[in-house]
């Protein structure tokens, strides 16, 4: 075993363009996730077989295909369908797009888990259907799933090195294009995957914090 | 589509198949060993195959390839073949994430189940063996479900160090015809297939295992499990 600590030195400014690429994707793919997961928790919930059925078929689908191969579709097929964004939108949508078929079953549970009371309590108050979501029903879900959410945020963080093979520069990349071009694997990569490991790690850590401060 | 494409990609399904296989076998090999060593009763054992589980759960998968195929025979001189290589990288991976569904399992058997087998002086083998496994085994299987699905899409990973699975044949296909959306049409609902069939399989094994302790499985549309029939069981410590 050769260790080289002159190659780490070496790979560090790679290492920080490759850090902050990877947070970037994953703060923006949580945002695209969280939001359409809601999107598509509120639809299986429109009484309706005609909306219900794509939405539940679509993402039934999406979820138990391969990101990788998700991902190879948008960024080869959309531009043959007129729609060209940068490789960096691409990832985030792919990216957001999968992990919505999970947030979206997060969403779904809460919401089922909202008293029955509740529901009574809006239509005994005569409350809009709209009033009924927005003030009584959402708070209380997506109160009750954070934790569950942000354990996607760990997920998607180390579904991030896909990115690479749409041509993204994020940690992994920036580790393989170094390590391609000085013939010096092992710390490259050994960096890279500690510093998966210590962000995970932190964000085990915040998540734990965080639901201890929205227990009861 | 030619038929000599369609023959590549038929050789992809093997290889995304075989890998699924292997893979699995070693991912529960390592869930069932790491589990198990998080409930013994010493703590170095347990401490060690913590540590195991957060480093494999805190990496990417894709990281561990990279690691596997471009480390390993720097650090130890010898390369895997690329099957094998593969097999290990998944296999250690998601055996992590598998460790704590046996554990979680484990956890939820009755309590006085236990004490039973201490109390009819079993051996601590022999109750893991005996007693908690036999119960524990059936409600691990849901979760293994969701795994297996999982481990099959990290197999197109593999494809990034061009090993020929199902995602690589698809971009030599795509290469081949300069025309993407049929393609991976295509590979992505080969891919849903193969899930589809790993659900319905694990949910008929669910019920056997169910049935050989005297309980009856979940309905699949949610709602409230029936309770179990308690009592004079058939399984258990017979």
């Amino acid at each position: 075993m050769n260790w080289d600590w002159s190659v780490v030195s070496d790979f560090m400014p790679y290492f920080r363009d490759g850090l902050l690429v990877t947070l970037q994707v994953l703060v923006i793919g949580s945002v695209v996730s969280f939001s359409l997961g809601l999107v598509w928790a509120l639809l299986t919930r429109v009484p309706s077989r005609w909306v219900t059925w794509p939405v539940g078929a679509v993402t039934e689908f999406v979820r138990n295909t391969p990101l990788l191969v998700q991902l190879f579709f948008l960024f080869y097929v959309l531009p043959e369908w007129g729609l060209t964004f940068s490789a960096l939108t691409t990832g985030v949508i792919g990216l957001g797009l999968h992990y919505s078929t999970y947030t979206m079953q997060v969403y779904r549970a809460g919401i089922e888990g909202v008293p029955v009371g509740q529901w009574e309590a809006a239509t005994a108050l005569n409350l809009p259907l709209r009033r009924t979501w927005t003030a009584v029903i959402l708070p209380q879900a997506i109160r009750r799933v954070v934790p569950a959410l942000g354990n996607y945020v760990i997920s998607m963080l180390k579904d991030t090195p896909l990115l690479m093979a749409i041509t993204i520069l994020e940690m992994l990349g920036e580790a393989r294009l170094f390590s391609q071009q000085n013939f010096q694997y092992t710390e490259p990569l050994t960096v890279i995957g500690i510093a998966f490991i210590v962000i995970s790690y932190l964000a085990s850590l915040a998540l734990r914090a965080l639901e201890r401060r929205l227990a009861h | 589509m030619t038929p000599g494409l369609w023959e590549l990609v038929l050789r992809g399904v093997w290889v995304t198949v075989q890998l699924l296989v292997l893979s699995a076998l070693l991912a529960t090999a390592v869930s069932f060993v790491v589990g198990v060593a998080r409930t013994h009763r010493l703590w170095i054992v347990r401490f060690l195959a913590g540590c195991y589980t957060e480093v494999f759960r805190g990496t990417s998968a894709l990281v561990m390839i990279f690691w596997v195929f471009f480390v390993m025979p720097l650090l130890l001189g010898w390369q895997l073949v690329p099957l094998w290589a593969g097999t290990l990288a998944l296999g250690l991976t998601y055996g992590a994430y598998g460790s704590e569904i046996v554990r979680g399992a484990l956890g939820a058997v009755d309590p006085a189940q236990r004490e039973g087998g201490i109390a009819l002086g079993f051996t601590p083998w022999q109750r893991l063996r005996l007693v908690l496994l036999p119960q524990a085994v059936p409600e691990m299987i849901p979760p293994f479900s969701n795994l297996l699905v999982e481990l099959l899409k990290g197999t197109a990973l593999v494809s990034i160090m061009g090993m020929g699975d199902l995602a690589f044949s698809g971009h030599l296909v795509r290469l081949a015809l300069q025309e993407s959306a049929e393609i991976y049409t295509y590979i992505l609902l080969i891919y849903f297939v193969i899930a589809f069939l790993l659900t319905r399989g694990m949910r008929g094994l669910e019920r056997r295992l169910k049935e050989g302790v005297g309980q009856r499985p979940a309905r699949g549309g949610g709602g409230p499990a029936r309770p179990a029939p308690t009592g004079a069981g058939t399984g258990g410590a017979a």
